[in-house]
């Protein structure tokens, strides 16, 4: 984990986040434009009942909070962002009992929009469980004139 | 030849609302979150309760962007089993008590729009059903806080519908 203050103010803040708390979401790592969330399978995230898979909702928690720590970690970035919007595709359903990875990257910055990519996993690393594009807003730190 | 006596109102009403609440409480995530569904006839209103555990961000503070497309998501899952269920919940072939659990279709994929933060106090939204179809589904989904046409989030998702069990098609 990377361990400039920004970073590390980003983590902390993630860390505090009531929701993704409640989630019991574990920051795995996080610097320079890229982060990776993991959430645990817990039978309170099902979303149905038959299956024991997650709730897609659950997974796109997963994908937003993740793509916003992303964000904040990226070195342009003046601390803090929004989701603008977030699209999640589902290629398959989560295996229940395994735990789910997040990793998002920010693939382009403008001075005031992030562009996010992300893909969630299980325990089956070649074959993802959804993917997620979203735009965040940014606020870049102003450049030093020369 | 004389018409059946209709069934008295509160027949009808538990018969809807059991229904609606055996698909609701099928969702364990739609629980932990604390969304309840209202009705009125066959039209739901999903509201997400205020708590501080939707917080994302505690500054502003703001509902977080997760808990709002997981919302919407649940509004849309909800709105798509109810309408598949409603013809043979009007028809009296379902019986609340005995009938399987419903089966729930699949998210293919979700798109949120995010249009203004998500306030600390509760939020409803409903879903239209744009194109419902035998396999696959097209929703959208409107959702605000204390002004019916000030949206807070919207969203439209496309999903992969499951045959009910007993349905013959």
């Amino acid at each position: 984990m990377a361990n400039d203050p920004k970073t590390k103010a980003a983590a902390q803040f993630i860390d505090a986040l009531p929701h993704s708390r409640a989630l019991d979401m574990r920051l795995e790592a996080i610097g320079d434009g890229a982060a990776e969330i993991s959430m645990p399978w817990d039978e309170r995230f099902v979303g149905d009942a038959e299956t024991g898979v997650i709730h897609g909702g659950a997974v796109s928690a997963l994908m937003d909070t993740c793509g916003g720590a992303a964000v904040m970690s990226h070195p342009l970035s003046t601390i803090g962002t929004a989701t603008i919007d977030l699209r999640i595709d589902y290629m398959r359903a989560a295996t229940p009992g395994q735990r789910i990875r997040a990793r998002a990257e920010v693939y382009h910055v403008t001075r005031s929009v992030a562009f996010v990519r992300a893909q969630a996993l299980d325990d089956d690393p070649d074959n993802p469980v959804a993917a997620a594009t979203g735009a965040f807003t940014f606020a870049m730190v102003k450049k030093e004139p020369k | 030849m004389s018409r059946s006596a209709p069934e008295p109102v509160q027949v009808i009403k538990s018969r809807r609302d059991g229904a609606l609440l055996r698909v609701v409480d099928s969702i364990a995530y739609a629980q932990f979150l604390g969304v309840k569904v209202d009705r009125r006839g066959d039209e739901l209103t999903a509201v997400l309760p205020y708590s501080e555990n939707l917080i994302g961000n505690p500054v502003l503070p703001a509902l977080h962007g997760g808990a709002i497309a997981a919302f919407l998501e649940i509004t849309a899952v909800v709105e798509l089993t109810w309408a598949t269920l409603w013809q043979d919940l009007e028809a009296g072939k379902l019986d609340p008590e005995t009938m399987a659990s419903p089966k729930m279709p699949k998210t293919i994929d979700f798109t949120v729009d995010y249009l203004r933060s998500g306030l600390p106090r509760d939020a409803y939204a409903r879903a239209r059903l744009n194109r419902s179809g035998r396999r696959y589904a097209s929703v959208h989904v409107e959702a605000w806080q204390d002004n019916r046409s000030r949206l807070f989030a919207q969203a439209t998702g496309h999903f992969l519908m499951q045959p009910q069990s007993g349905s013959d098609s």
